[in-house]
Formats: C-alpha cells, structure tokens, sequence
C-alpha cells in the first residue's frame, strides 16, 4: 500500500525538506501560551449573558442586580457600545454594516440567535460574573424563528432585519427580504448547451451547518489603560484583522490598540471574526483593570460562526462520448443572523475543475436565525462540491465512463475560462487526476461482497480552491553570531514558522536552524492578514522571501566596504559573499555577520524588511479516493481506505502539506458522515458539546494516504500554492460516490448519517 | 485596449452588450467610462469613492488588490466579480 507520496520535479537546498518546527518543544511540553492562559496583575474574570431565544425584540435590560452584587466590577450592554448612541445620519451608507457588526456583539434592538450576546459582566472570579449574570433581567418579545433556507426565503416569511433589502449588484429590491445578496455568472448559452447534450442530469442537494471543530475555544483578554492604549492578548488567526475590527466596533484609532496574538489551537476559518474582544475590551474601560473572557465549548457552538448550511440545485449535461456540455447551478447559502455567507465562493469554485463552454450559476446570501456564519476552510467550495461532484458522478454512471476519465476528458487547464470570467494560469488539476489514477489505490480492485452483509463501494471526487495572497510583512535581522531573527506578523496555525523560515533560509543559503522565527503584535511589524485562504506560507513567505533579499544587498553592501571596493564587484553566492574577480576574497555568511559586532559596527545592524501584496498565488486542485463499507442495516458508514491527491506546487515542507491535507480530509468525512447543527423548533441547538456533536476521531479513520503533486506555481520564487483548503472541498461527494458505488443509493442530503442513509435505500425500495 | 467583461446583473444596462474594450490604464479610468457608455453603471460598482465592499475586479485572472488603482494593460481583461475570502 503506498503511503505518503511526494511527486516532485525540482529541489532545493531547504524548501523541501522536512525540519523539525521551531514552536515543537513549546508546544509538546504545554509551554506554548494560548489564550486562556494569560495571566495579568489584577485579572478579573468575565462571562456573558446570551439570548434563550432564536428570534425576540429586546424590550428592556435591567442590570441592577448583577450590579450591586459583591464583587462585580462592571456590567455591560449594547448601549455601551459606541453604535447604541450613533444615528443613521451620521454613518450614511456604513449604517447598517457597522450595526450589523456591533450587534453581533451585543445585541441592542433584537436577537436573532440562541446564544446571542446581550451582557457581559467583570468579576473578581469566574463564580461571581456567572453568578451576576444569572441576575440580569431581559424581558423579551418573543418572535418567531426562521431556521431553515427555505423558509427564510418565502414571500411571506418572518424577517430578521426590517431594513434589509435584496442587493443585485449594487441595486437593492423594493420590499425587504431575509435574502440578503443575489449575483448570477453566465458563459456561452447554457440552454443551447443542454440541447447538445445527450445526457442531462439535475439534482437538489442540501447540507446542514457544521462547526469547524477547533479544540481550543476562543478566549480574548484586554486591558484598557487609562492612557487610552488597548491592549488585547487574543487566539486569533489575524491580529490585523482584530485590531481593524475592534477599532471599526470601538471607533477607536487602531494606533491605540495592540494585539498581541497568543498560540492558537486550531482556527480554520473560525478565529477570523471577533466576538469577545470588544466586550472584554469594554469590560476592561468600565472597570479599569484588565478583563478575561473565555468562551465554554457551548458557546463556541452557539455563538461563534459555524459553516453555512446550503440548497443547491446543479444540472450538468454531457454528450455520450463524455464532453460536458452545459452546467447550471443555484446556490444558496446560510449568512446566519447577518448577511455574508460564503455562497460568492461556492458559486465561482463550483464547477471550477471543469472546461466547458456553457454555464450559468446564481448564489444567494439568505439570513437565518442562527449566529452569523463564518469561514471554514475553502469557505462554500465544499458544499459547492457535493453538490457538482455527485451529478458529474451520475453522469458517469449514465455514460458507463470511469470518473476519473471523463473528469480527465473535461479538466480544466490553463487557457480554460471560468463561469465568473477570469481565465486559469497554469494549474495542476490534469496532473492531479493523473496522479489518482495511477495510484495503487486506484488500480486496485475492491471486494464489493457482501462480506458480513455489509456492501462495499469507491468513490471518486475533485475539488477546487483560490488561494489568495494578501499583504504580508517580514523582517529579518542579522545577528553577529551568523543566525537571523525573522519577525512575521502571521499566527501559526499549520506550521508556518517553519515554512517562512524555511524560504528566508533558501534565499540566504543558510541552514534552516540558523534562522529563529518569532510571531509578534501589531505594533511590532508591519500589516499582515489574517493566516487564512491558503495564503501564508505562498505571501508571509514571499515577504521573508524579500526581506532576505534586502538582507543580501545590505550585506553585499558592507564587504565591498570592507574589502574595499565598489559594491558591484561583489556577488552573493552560496550564502556568503564574494569578491566577482578576486577569489581570494570571500566570507562566508557566518564571518561576514561576525563583523558587525558592536565595537565594530559599520552602520549598524543589519535589517532586511519587506511587506508585500502578492500577485500569483495560483490555484489548488485535489481528487480524492475513498473505500466505504455500508452496513446496509443500520445505515452505519466506515471508511476502510483514503487516498487524497493535491497539486501542493512545490510543497515547502512536505509533512506539513500533508499534515494538512489529512486534516482536511478527516474534516471532510466528519462533515460527509456525521457533524451538524441539530436545531429544535425553537431554534436551540440540541448537541452543543463535543460528545454530541460527532467529529471524527482516530479510531473512526484509517491512515489517510496522500500524494503531493509538484506542478510549480510560475507566480512564486519556488513554485508553491497555498494547500490548506481545497483537501477539505473533495470529500463529501467522494464519500456520498462511495454510499452509491456500494448499496445503489444516492445522497442528496448532508450529513449522511445512519439515518438518512435508511431513509433514502427504503425510499428507493431497498 | 483592455477587453473588460460587463458582469451579468449589469447587462440591463449595456442593453446586452457582454464585452467592451475600453482605453484606459487603471480600473478607475474603465468604470468612469463605463459609466459615461451605460449611464447608471458606476454607481452600481463604486461606493464612497471605492469598489462596493462585496465586489472585487480581477485583472488578467487575478483579484486585483489596488481596486480602482489597479493598472491595467493593453491586451489585459477585466472582470467585475464577487468578493471572496478565505478560511
């Protein structure tokens, strides 16, 4: 059986290998210091008071209980948020986006999630703020909640937001609506498509929100100093971004604020919005002393952003020799208690895998009373995915044709145009379906039985990602024993110190463990976005990428001073510098660090720096196969082998870009066989704890295998493409081809739990 | 010229036309004569001086990050798409 496998064209001296991460000790030692572990002087504790209600008109708030109680050192509201005492006249257009946001926060007028925030309180101790909160007294009107899409987007329906209308581009509907956005992409003649198609199949799927499922819940202290400065310790994967977000909430200048971002225990999309900063912040004011606000795995679940659950309706149409003809898909997607679902994404990665000539898509963003979703890895290609990967999957099956070969038939390439109109670079999707059918996986035949009566089956899926690039920010300065300091701005959540790291080493011709990466504030490095949309190791890296370069100039710089001679006359070369005509001059990087010493300082120290926006972060493709057994009884589904294959460009650090397409893949399968939000009529979330809200675990999976597909990315110095999101997008639709290939009976429906999966085989006679 | 891709919802007002080219060096320069061929059309793409926060225009295949400012070249394609965002 293969395991991990590394299809690479090219190596380098660094990029490549697999050096061990500079945060391990820390990390395996549980030294490493994540958000609930800051400790300051003075600390109190702080817990927030949360709607019971998925739908209710706030009609009063009285704190005076809470406030009288012992040991209480601030309550607060929504109307200690700056928005309370703002009118529409003086935010003009940024109104409603700015009450959105702040709402999200602390609800003022209405809640519109079970688990909405509406008070907070500081504490001497944890006991004492639940206890305060426990005495708050919101007196409700209840109203009635709109849980599903469906609903929310009747003529008829409840709404959310009185003064939300539909937005097309810029024009907004005459009536409000629970739908917040409406875009449509179209190329070629999608009915003329169909017409030529001797095959057409159109199918409506649905899938449920899920949770992105990371262990550490967020957690934010905040001191506000009485010198104005707010400084906030935060799990997030931006500080940038919570800095601009707290500012934007607070109306405070981001001059004022500091974030210092902790370690972080998973993210995925997940720890890009706020939710506690500014309450903690706010907390902070009122009180005076510094607040902490950790958040209970309940309200992770309730109030945090999970996924959009999605509708989609997909026809694809294809000739008998395989060519896709047309394809058509509406989708739409959950924004959850405020617009801004992830349905732009869904639409424009859709049938991205695929070269056709005929295509029309329409995506909704629908508001619903469920917290406002967030990102989660490859934010709605997957649910896109299911949906498009599982018709193509009947296509193939109507055409009798293997589906990694029509797929092959009809991959996207470079020159291929998108339904949303750019056209694609060089990308590896055709190497990538290479790569899976000549896998041993692949070739090798699978026992359908039954065995035990229970049905085996394979299934097949591809998935398209972005990646994005983004302002990153690096510098590196040299020290004189011959190592160098890079300081970044990007949280590590995948192992990205040792990535950057690692390209700041291959420019400089230095060893990986000579360069110490440290992850640092706001104030102390120049913008940097969040570590999100596959873009850090591609843009962080491409900034410490240039700041070496900077490095390697000012170095360059200071032996042609001492040697003497014109800076031209000297060459970097095999990390050191030397004299281009004289040979007998040369230093290493090591002996020309070790004259800039104090007492021998010429110029000072060293600092390479860079902050770059970077073009070229090419495109992610993967095709995945998986071997399920179906337990035609009980409707239980097992994975018995995974193979996930991903054009990585080239993979930096190979066990990480494996790390991370097993991980994706394990979230995938989770949320194909098991995770959702189950909601009662009421709108209350029924299984929100880890023991009820079923993920994966190890003892579910087999070893994931993988194949790193080396197809450089012509837009980076190495060749590398972001990898951590497309491994999630393939495999619910590769799992629900699985189910098909082993009892005949297609999904429509995520997740396919045990239960679905009886309903739809008694459905279809079985 | 720069061949820039009238987007979908905004085709009521080119009266169905799908592609112009326009002579211009950045964005900005292609919506301002956009809006002078199909009246109407920038206040559909611009908000407050800036591309409305749900829009984004790829330049050549790639978002393109200076928005309005974005160059753009002469055989170059321009294309108004929806936001996107990563995880």
């Amino acid at each position: 059986m293969d395991s991990n496998v590394v299809l690479s064209q090219v190596d380098f001296n660094v990029v490549g290998t697999r050096p061990v991460r500079p945060d391990g000790v820390d990390k395996v030692t549980g030294r490493a210091q994540y958000g609930a572990d800051v400790k300051l002087t003075g600390l109190l504790q702080g817990a927030v008071l949360r709607s019971s209600h998925a739908h209710a008109r706030i009609k009063s708030i009285d704190t005076s209980a809470a406030e009288a109680l012992p040991g209480v050192k601030a309550v607060i509201t929504g109307k200690d948020l700056p928005f309370s005492s703002l009118s529409r006249n003086e935010l003009g257009d940024g109104y409603d986006d700015l009450k959105f946001k702040s709402d999200n926060i602390l609800a003022t007028d209405k809640v519109l999630y079970k688990g909405h925030a509406v008070a907070a309180v500081a504490a001497l101790d944890l006991n004492t703020a639940y206890e305060a909160v426990a005495l708050i007294k919101v007196d409700y009107e209840e109203l009635p909640p709109v849980m599903t899409l469906d609903d929310a987007m009747k003529a008829n329906a409840a709404l959310l937001h009185d003064d939300l209308f539909t937005d097309e581009l810029g024009e907004k509907s005459k009536v409000a609506s629970n739908v917040a956005g409406h875009f449509r992409f179209e190329m070629g003649d999608v009915e003329k498509g169909f017409a030529e198609a001797d095959v057409v199949v159109e199918r409506e799927f649905d899938t449920a929100s899920v949770h992105q499922g990371y262990i550490e819940p967020h957690s934010c202290t905040a001191l506000w100093n009485m010198d104005g400065r707010l400084h906030i310790w935060d799990c997030t994967q931006g500080s940038f971004g919570v800095r601009d977000s707290v500012g934007e909430v607070l109306r405070t200048p981001v001059s004022e604020i500091k974030v210092i971002p902790t370690e972080i225990g998973g993210g995925f999309g997940g720890k890009i919005p706020i939710y506690l900063e500014p309450i903690a912040a706010t907390l902070s004011k009122k009180s005076g002393l510094p607040v902490k606000v950790t958040m209970s795995r309940a309200e992770v679940f309730e109030s945090s952003g999970p996924a959009p659950g999605s509708w989609m309706k997909v026809k694809m149409g294809a000739t008998k020799d395989g060519r896709i003809t047309a394809c058509q898909g509406s989708f739409a997607m959950e924004g959850g208690a405020y617009p801004g679902s992830s349905v732009p994404m869904a639409a424009n990665c859709a049938f991205a895998c695929y070269d056709y000539s005929n295509g029309q898509v329409d995506g909704y963003d629908v508001v619903v009373n469920k917290p406002k979703t967030a990102p989660y890895r490859a934010p709605g290609a997957p649910q896109a995915a299911f949906a498009v990967e599982s018709v193509v999957d009947e296509i193939c099956g109507k055409l009798q044709m293997d589906p990694v070969e029509f797929r092959l038939l009809n991959a996207s390439k470079e020159g291929t145009r998108r339904v949303e109109g750019p056209i694609f670079a060089r990308v590896g999707n055709v190497e990538t379906l290479e790569a899976a059918m000549a896998h041993d996986h692949y070739k090798t035949g699978l026992d359908k039985g039954p065995k035990d009566g229970k049905y085996r089956g394979r299934g097949v899926a591809s998935g398209f990602w972005f990646n994005i690039g983004f302002q990153s920010s690096c510098t590196i300065t040299v020290n004189s024993d011959g190592q160098v300091s890079l300081i970044e701005g990007s949280v590590d959540i995948g192992g990205t110190r040792a990535a950057i790291a690692m390209q700041a080493a291959e420019v400089l011709g230095i060893p990986y463990e000579d360069v110490k990466p440290t992850v640092v504030d706001t104030d102390s490095i120049g913008f940097t976005a969040a570590t999100g949309g596959s873009r850090t190791a591609f843009a962080s890296g491409w900034a410490a990428i240039e700041a070496a370069e900077d490095v390697k100039r000012q170095m360059m710089v200071r032996a042609a001073g001492i040697w003497d001679t014109p800076v031209e006359d000297v060459e970097y070369v095999d990390g050191g510098v030397s004299h281009r005509s004289d040979p007998q001059l040369r230093m290493s990087f090591k002996e020309l660090a070790g004259q800039f010493i104090s007492a021998m300082s010429q110029g000072g120290s060293i600092i390479g720096r860079a902050s770059v926006d970077p073009r070229g972060s090419g495109n992610a493709f993967a095709t995945h196969i998986v071997d399920v057994e179906v337990d035609p009884e009980t409707g239980k589904v097992d994975i018995l082998r995974y193979t996930a294959v991903q054009d990585a460009g080239k993979a930096i650090h190979p066990s990480y870009v494996e790390g991370q397409m097993q991980g994706g893949a394990v979230q995938g399968i989770g949320w194909a066989l098991n995770e959702e939000y189950f909601f009662n009529d009421q709108g209350t979330m029924m299984n929100s704890s880890l023991l009820d809200y079923r993920m994966p675990t190890t003892l579910d999976l087999p070893m994931i295998d993988t194949v790193i597909v080396e197809v450089a990315n012509p837009g980076h110095r190495f060749g590398a493409r972001g990898v951590g999101e497309v491994p999630i997008v393939p495999p619910m639709a590769a799992v629900a081809n699985a189910i098909h290939d082993a009892i005949g009976v297609r999904m429509h429906s995520l997740p396919m739990s045990p239960g679905k999966i009886l309903e739809a085989r008694w459905k279809n006679g079985g | 010229m720069p061949a820039v891709f009238i987007p979908t919802m905004l085709q009521p007002l080119s009266g169905g036309v799908k592609q112009v080219e326009i002579e211009a060096r950045n964005v900005r320069q292609i919506v301002d004569e956009l809006e002078r061929l199909y009246p109407g059309m920038k206040d559909r793409l611009v908000e407050d001086g800036r591309l409305r926060p749900n829009v984004s225009v790829a330049v050549d295949g790639e978002v393109a990050r200076m928005g309005l400012l974005e160059k753009v070249a002469d055989a170059g394609e321009v294309h108004f798409i929806p936001a996107i965002g990563g995880g």
